[in-house]
């Protein structure tokens, strides 16, 4: 199922509820199943996400290097706590446990590039850059 | 001859602009009109030095970094393809200090060769293990590979040889073999270096495992967080087949073994072996109760191997080169070699090969060079989120997996992340719990509900809120959790917890924090 998952998501952003009983139907399980699976995984969201995709590394590697200030300056600048989506659906700040690097924390992730040495100053460049990508 | 310059795409040098390097040298090399081709590797692993590109010359690759693209034209002046001077030249790659005192086995062709190339990989020795394995009989493969002293790289270190006897003698129709690519301890990134830079030699070593215990069917199951490691292993499984590697029959001439590629969707507790079985499945990812073991009875109820990918990587050197020369290094039960990870503060970041028994000072130190910051070490959490925090006066414990266990640490995946003395460890052990709870299966109560009391109660503590009765109630949750979880999610937790507070005591003795309408 998690491929179906992660191809619904690719294609729409997000995995709408209305998509679980034709899922469930076509793989001969309960709606009940396939919504267990759904809300199991932090990957599967229900609602889609802004424009721009921000996942900011807080594990342990990335702590020993200033993530919790990165954190801190991201949410208040843009008035988000992780999680959130802005009102104007422009942005989502989400958090995310190890990206695999590092050795060049503090790590993010923008629009699933990763970034590696991110600095607050340099997570809001990476911000523009991806809104005027956006806008292009 | 047209010259070889490589430029990683591996996920770490690329998150410093390798991308970029690559292109605006691609940019560079048609306007002077050289003859010269880029060819995108993995990473060495000097992270430091990244982006660092190499150029072949008759002398071997001889490195530059760490490269900016503004700083392509005039490398190109310098002669960069004849291996010219420049101040960004570091010479000789296998010459550079860091490199040159690692034992790298498993990490011998990473950053050196094109991945997804079976030319290239067979150039520098690939395929040999595969095809010794398919002139053994499966006992004798199995017996190889436990001669070698293998213990699982995944965290557990249970060794590799007799977990195959199992699924060799267990009786099945069908047999798998899975590969645990979930990789989600922070400090680590030597499997995805590995899937990204030499993802053959991991499909080498699974297709040796499926000789061993009779298994046609291979699985390997990637983080979401990875996306490169999927892409690249997913063109190196495709080479593998145009070649003949993989598929009807394995090598060429075995029996059939293929291997399909799945990735995982965000979840820690899916690196644990049967809650990613159930995740294969396509199910909520529980962890499943023991016995019986995924052995006997794993993916879809069939015996099955499931090992961490630098298991599978050991195995194709093991079987080139014998169990004996790979026994040689290493120390007491911990034998071969360890490829750890240095991260978090640290000046000189990055993946070191070496043999168990180098002590944790030594990694630090002399190959870490001290703190990114330049501040004193103050703390050091070896083996993941679910590893103790060591003070500084543990840098003499050797990287061996009974030394950690003695004091009360583990090894894990070679994880090593390093803190200086601006740390907070009762933040650190508020976060443990934190983890716990948002990476909980949910299947048993005192993993479920304890992480969420225990991250309620070490915040009392850190306002200073009755200290010493609510440490004493971190404790008892700790014991709780340590009993009966059911597996090291909840069981582990209060190594990072208990450890903070043994060593590190002074964070925990706070002061009731004023009201704040003094
Ligand atoms: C919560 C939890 C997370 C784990 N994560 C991983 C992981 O990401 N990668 C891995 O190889 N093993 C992980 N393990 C260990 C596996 O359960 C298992 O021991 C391992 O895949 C066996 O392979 P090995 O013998 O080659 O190490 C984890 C265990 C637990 C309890
Ligand atoms: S200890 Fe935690 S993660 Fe492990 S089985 Fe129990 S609830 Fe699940
Ligand atoms: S801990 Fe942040 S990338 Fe690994």
């Amino acid at each position: 199922m998690l491929p179906i998952l992660h191809e619904l998501q690719e294609t729409f952003g997000y995995v709408d509820r209305a998509a679980l009983p034709l899922i469930a139907d076509a793989l001969n399980l309960s709606r009940a199943e396939v919504h267990g699976v759904v809300s199991f995984y932090h990957d599967f969201r229900s609602e889609p996400a802004g424009r721009t995709q921000v996942k900011i590394c807080r594990g342990e590697a990335c702590q020993a290097v200033g993530c919790r200030e990165l954190v801190a300056t991201a949410e208040r600048r843009h008035g988000l706590t992780l999680g959130e989506t802005s009102p104007a659906g422009d942005l989502t700040l989400e958090e995310v446990f190890c990206l695999g690097n590092c050795a060049l924390g503090p790590a993010v992730q923008v629009d699933g590039e990763l970034h590696g040495r991110v600095t607050p100053d340099v997570l809001d460049a990476l911000i523009a850059m991806s809104r005027s990508r956006g806008h292009a | 001859m047209t010259v070889r310059i490589h430029v990683p795409a591996d996920s770490a040098a690329a998150s410093v602009g390798a991308d970029q390097v690559a292109g605006r040298l691609a940019t560079e090399i048609a306007r002077a009109g050289l003859d010269a081709r880029i060819v995108r590797t993995g990473s060495r692993g000097l992270f430091w030095l990244e982006p660092m590109i190499e150029v072949e010359t008759a002398g071997g690759p001889i490195a530059y970094g760490p490269v900016a693209p503004a700083d392509i034209p005039g490398l190109l002046a310098a002669g960069l393809i004849d291996g010219g001077a420049h101040p960004l030249r570091l010479g000789p790659t296998d010459a550079i200090p860091y490199l040159a005192r690692q034992e790298r086995l498993t990490f011998a062709r990473c950053g050196a060769i094109d991945p997804v190339s079976v030319e290239d990989y067979r150039a520098r020795g690939g395929f040999k293990g595969l095809e010794r394995a398919l002139a053994m009989t499966p006992v004798a493969i199995v017996e190889e590979v436990t001669a070698s002293g293998l213990r699982g790289r995944g965290g557990a270190g249970f060794p590799t040889g007799i977990k195959w006897r199992t699924v060799l003698g267990a009786a099945g129709d069908q047999k798998h073999i899975v590969c645990n690519a979930d990789e989600g301890d922070s400090g680590t990134f030597a499997d995805r270096m590995l899937m990204e830079g030499d993802p053959m030699l991991l499909i080498e070593g699974m297709a040796i495992a499926g000789l061993a215990v009779g298994a046609t069917q291979g699985w390997i199951y990637i983080r979401s967080e990875y996306p490169r490691a999927v892409a690249t292993f997913t063109r190196a499984v495709e080479a593998c087949r145009r070649a003949g590697i993989l598929g009807a029959k394995v090598g060429g001439t075995g029996p059939a073994f293929d291997i399909t590629v799945r990735m995982g969707a965000g979840a820690y507790v899916c690196g644990e072996e049967t809650s990613l079985l159930e995740s294969l499945e396509g199910k909520r990812a529980l962890v499943r109760f023991k016995p019986p073991l995924p052995a006997l009875k794993g993916l879809f109820g069939k015996p099955t191997v499931i090992n961490n990918v630098l298991s599978f990587a050991a195995v194709p050197t093991i079987l080139a080169d014998g169990a004996k020369a790979y026994a040689d290094y290493g120390m007491g039960r911990s034998r071969g070699t360890l490829p750890f990870q240095l991260a978090g503060n640290i000046k000189f970041g990055g993946l070191v090969e070496k043999a168990f028994g180098l002590t944790l000072g030594e990694a630090i130190h002399d190959f870490g060079g001290g703190t990114r910051s330049g501040r004193p070490i103050r703390a050091v959490q070896v083996g993941g989120p679910l590893g103790a925090y060591f003070p500084a006066d543990y840098l003499d414990t050797p990287l061996d997996y009974e030394a950690f266990a003695a004091r009360k640490g583990m090894l894990g995946h070679g994880g090593i992340v390093v803190f200086d003395d601006s740390v907070d460890m009762a933040e650190q052990a508020r976060f443990a719990f934190e983890f716990c709870a948002k990476e909980s299966c949910g299947k048993c109560t005192p993993c479920r509900i304890g992480s969420t009391r225990g991250r309620e109660t070490i915040e009392k503590v850190i306002r200073g809120e009755a200290v010493e009765r609510n440490l004493s109630l971190v404790d008892d949750l700790c014991r709780t959790m340590t009993d009966a979880s059911l597996c090291a999610l909840g069981g582990l937790t209060p190594y990072p917890v208990l450890s903070a507070i043994e060593h590190f005591p002074e964070d925990f003795d706070r002061a009731p924090a004023r009201v704040a309408a003094e």
